[in-house]
């Protein structure tokens, strides 16, 4: 595990559709670090936004102060994307080369796509973007683990596991442990805690 | 331990509504009262998870007019009280506001309004500051996550030092933003009620809490304020950080400090710029502000949304002209920023830029233009109703009905996640022209339908929500059944007040603090106003559309129907399927169908997808939340549904 931050601030962004775990995964993630002693802002948005819309966390993390909760465009260093486009729709506005992206591959059509009058890139396409103009990427199907674990939910869960493993955040499996302990029974801790090992063996 | 209850100095992660529940705890509140509305809902909410532990009565009322009652009631027998709810609500409350701060207060009260710049979950971006200033009583606005605490706490104190209600302002990017907060201590004691009224009129402890003789009240008010402004003067919760002779002087609050404070970082201007962070707002403390005027020739004003701040430094500055000069003001007025929406580090960064004539580092051209061609390839992800929600199948319902009269019926819309019936392309079934403020659907159902002697008749509709039925519709579905107003009236019953979080409301058994309590039914409601009453299922598309056929085609009066189906993100309901639902791809015949797809390309379900390369329909079994409606629409009866087994 990372015991330092590489810059100040760090900033991630997380990202989906509504309902898929979005707020969850920037609360345990902010909780992991402020219990590492730092700086957290989170900004996000709920209510009408989340009814099938594009929803997105801020969290930003500094050793020397709390930060806006809307961060810079082009400023992200890391983006976690629970859904593959929405990856694209966030780096698009906040990436730059020297940004990491995780996303699950995992696709929630739009209903303008549904109704045939909008296209969806392919995952080729979509990796060929990831592969032109981030840093590091990694595409990786969490619905299907989350499926195989009894919840397609549980994929907030395996991104976050995929995340530590990637060593760009001071977090690990201990810390993960920790904070999602203080608000849930046995059961569930056992399989969240299932899903971040799913998680963390994609990477 | 809930987080909410730390022992001081524990430093924790606080969303901003958090932080206000848990600075109202040190100031030991005694009641908290509102109406859930993003971005609001949380205040209410937390402290209800601690109201016994801390001795605590916490409400959700009927509407925020009745919280404001409610809370106001503590005051007056020397308790405190807080009371919450969004921007819109305190247009609801602002009757009994302009009344109360004209009586006067005793215990500590605060109406804390949670503002929506953008309308990020709203159907207005209202400014409600205004009020602070209209009916004269003190306005703070938090700047940080501890300010959202340090804040509320103060605010009590100031409350009871000057005998009146104090407004504490935040909006979406605080109060549904999170960030480390130090606790302080929670008091050991706690208040006990008295109401004492034998005093001479004019005495605000112990005489009768009403707003006449109103000249000599309003007085004894504008005296309150004056005193407030003392306190505001020396107040550490406005600070100035910066050189001493700044070359722009930023003045700000709330969340725009935080952008204000990036953007100066973004330019490396911390030598150049300063910033003067106001939490106090209203009234302006002049000599703070005569001092941090006299230390620069130009001032930008930085907030959200409508220039309140810049037009009462302006109103200010031009009293103190002889005393500091001209200056040169930035802001909203003069177009330097916005005057609609919310703002960011990169509109301020930008304005900055440009008055300081300095250049943003921007990224490699080579790069932008990849992230424009990827920009091509995605698709806009519109807002629609949740897979398995009621409100699809309601709005298809009266959506046929109001078809099969053939008089070009329409729907008055009204507040709640099925505001969006109004919004397109939510659905491809479109019923509702018009959506304004909570209640009003019926209101304005009740003039339309009234319009039949000037040539206008159509079948008028309208829908309210449950929790929207108690908090305003009651009074417009009055009106309707006493004047003749020969409407339908729908109420989309998801047993919940369910875009802002599933409070509960009048018409269930259980309150905000979790106790058994008696529910109000609306069909009963309804009947005693006189109203033809049924209810159904809207997942029964058969047995609602027959009930509602006849309703649209009845004359002479008030139908009301009632559509019960739990929201499908319920506590109760979510990820339980009632259905198992596939496609039969045999059976589906795809393009050469004739329905032209009404399943994809009008139903709209997230989970009912198009297959590009099958030409067929297909579900996500993922996405399904199993409601099986889809099932009903298929001409073709190409989408089967089986009994899900029970989790």
């Amino acid at each position: 595990m990372k015991v330092r931050l590489s810059k100040d601030s760090m900033n991630v962004i997380i990202t989906g559709v509504g309902g898929q775990g979005n707020v969850l995964a920037s609360r345990v993630l902010a909780g992991m670090l402020v219990n590492a002693g730092y700086y957290v802002t989170i900004g996000e948005t709920f209510g009408m936004s989340q009814r099938g819309g594009s929803v997105m966390s801020h969290v930003r993390i500094s050793q020397k102060a709390i930060r806006s909760p809307q961060m810079p465009l082009g400023s992200a260093d890391i983006i976690i994307a629970l859904e593959p486009v929405e990856a694209l729709r966030v780096l698009i506005k906040y990436g730059n080369p020297d940004v990491a992206v995780l996303s699950n591959s995992r696709v929630v059509y739009p209903i303008g796509v549904i109704t045939g009058e909008l296209n969806y890139p392919s995952l080729t396409e979509i990796q060929n973007v990831l592969q032109k103009t981030t840093a590091k990427n990694w595409l990786l199907d969490a619905t299907e683990d989350a499926v195989k674990l009894g919840n397609p939910v549980l994929s907030n869960i395996i991104m976050i596991g995929a995340l530590s493993a990637t060593d760009l955040l001071p977090i690990d499996r201990r810390s993960f442990e920790k904070e999602i302990a203080k608000n849930m029974t046995a059961d569930k801790l056992r399989i969240n805690m299932l899903a971040f090992d799913a998680g963390a063996k994609l990477i | 331990m809930l987080k909410l209850l730390s022992p001081a100095n524990r430093e924790v992660l606080f969303m901003g509504n958090e932080a206000i529940a848990r600075g109202a705890l040190e100031a030991g509140v005694n009641v908290a009262s509102g109406y859930p509305g993003t971005p609001s809902s949380e205040i209410i909410e937390s402290l209800a998870t601690v109201g016994k532990e801390r001795n605590l009565y916490v409400e959700w009322s009927t509407n925020e007019k009745v919280a404001l009652e409610v809370a106001a009631a503590a005051s007056f027998a020397g308790l405190r009280s807080l009371c919450a709810m969004k921007q819109n609500g305190v247009n609801v409350a602002s009757d009994f506001l302009l009344h109360l701060a004209s009586s006067g207060t005793r215990g500590g009260i605060v109406l804390v309004t949670c503002e929506d710049p953008g309308a990020l979950s709203s159907v207005n971006e209202g400014d409600s500051r205004y009020f602070a200033r209209m009916l004269e009583i003190p306005l703070l606005e938090p700047a940080n996550f501890q300010e959202a605490k340090d804040l509320t706490r103060w605010a009590f104190e100031l409350s009871e030092e000057i005998r009146n209600i104090v407004v504490l302002r935040s909006v979406t990017r605080m109060s549904h933003a999170s960030g480390n907060v130090i606790c302080g201590k929670l008091p050991v004691k706690f208040r006990k009620a008295h109401f004492v009224y034998d005093g001479s009129i004019m005495d605000p402890l112990r005489g009768h809490v009403i707003s006449t003789p109103v000249v000599a009240k309003h007085s004894l008010q504008q005296g309150k304020l004056k005193r407030a402004t003392v306190l505001f003067e020396n107040s550490p919760f406005n600070d100035y950080s910066g050189p001493k002779k700044p070359e722009l002087l930023l003045i700000t609050s709330s969340a725009c400090f935080l952008y204000s404070r990036e953007a100066i970082d973004m330019l490396n201007l911390q030598k150049r710029t300063g910033i003067l962070k106001m939490d106090c707002t209203w009234p302006l403390p002049p000599k703070l502000l005569k001092k941090h005027l006299n230390s620069t020739d130009k001032i930008m004003i930085v907030e959200e949304v409508l220039p309140f701040l810049e037009e009462n430094l302006k109103t200010l500055a031009a009293g103190m002209g002889k005393e500091i000069g001209i200056k040169t003001f930035y802001g909203k007025m003069d177009g330097t920023l916005p005057s609609v929406g919310e703002l960011n580090p990169d509109v301020v960064a930008a304005a900055l830029a440009k008055i300081m004539k300095v250049k943003h580092k921007s990224l490699p051209a080579a790069y932008t233009k990849e992230l424009q061609k990827a920009a091509a390839l995605i698709p806009a992800r519109e807002l629609t109703f949740c897979p398995g929600c009621p409100h699809r199948a309601s709005f298809w319902n009266i959506h046929n009905a109001i078809a099969l009269d053939g008089r070009e019926g329409f729907v008055c819309g009204d507040i709640g996640c099925y505001a969006m019936g109004a919004l397109f392309p939510a659905t491809g079934y479109h019923t509702t022209p018009t959506l304004h403020s909570m209640g009003s659907g019926t209101g304005l159902a009740s003039g339309f339908a009234k319009l039949a002697a000037f040539g206008f008749d159509k079948p008028i509709l309208t829908v309210c929500g449950d929790s929207t039925f108690y908090h305003a519709v009651i009074p417009a579905l009055i009106n309707a059944q006493h004047n003749r107003a020969d409407i339908t009236f729908i109420v989309l019953d998801n047993s919940g007040t369910a875009m802002t979080g599933f409070q509960p409301h009048p018409g269930l058994t259980v309150s905000a603090m979790g106790e058994l309590v008696p529910s109000v039914d609306i069909a009963g409601i309804c009947k005693a106003i006189g109203a033809n009453v049924a209810i159904s299922d809207p997942f029964d598309l058969d047995g609602t559309c027959k009930i509602l056929n006849s309703f649209v085609a009845d004359k002479g009066s008030l139908n009301v129907l009632i559509m019960r189906q739990i929201c499908a993100l319920s506590p109760e309901k979510k990820g339980k399927k009632i259905f198992d639902v596939k496609v039969n791809e045999a059976l589906c015949l795809g393009e050469s169908c004739g329905c032209n797809r009404l399943c994809t390309r009008i139903f709209r379900c997230p989970a009912l997808i198009w297959d590009r390369s099958k030409k067929k329909a297909v579900v996500d079994e993922v996405i399904c939340a199993g409601c099986g409606v889809c099932y009903s629409i298929c001409p073709q009866k190409a989408i089967i549904r089986t009994e899900a087994e029970k989790k």
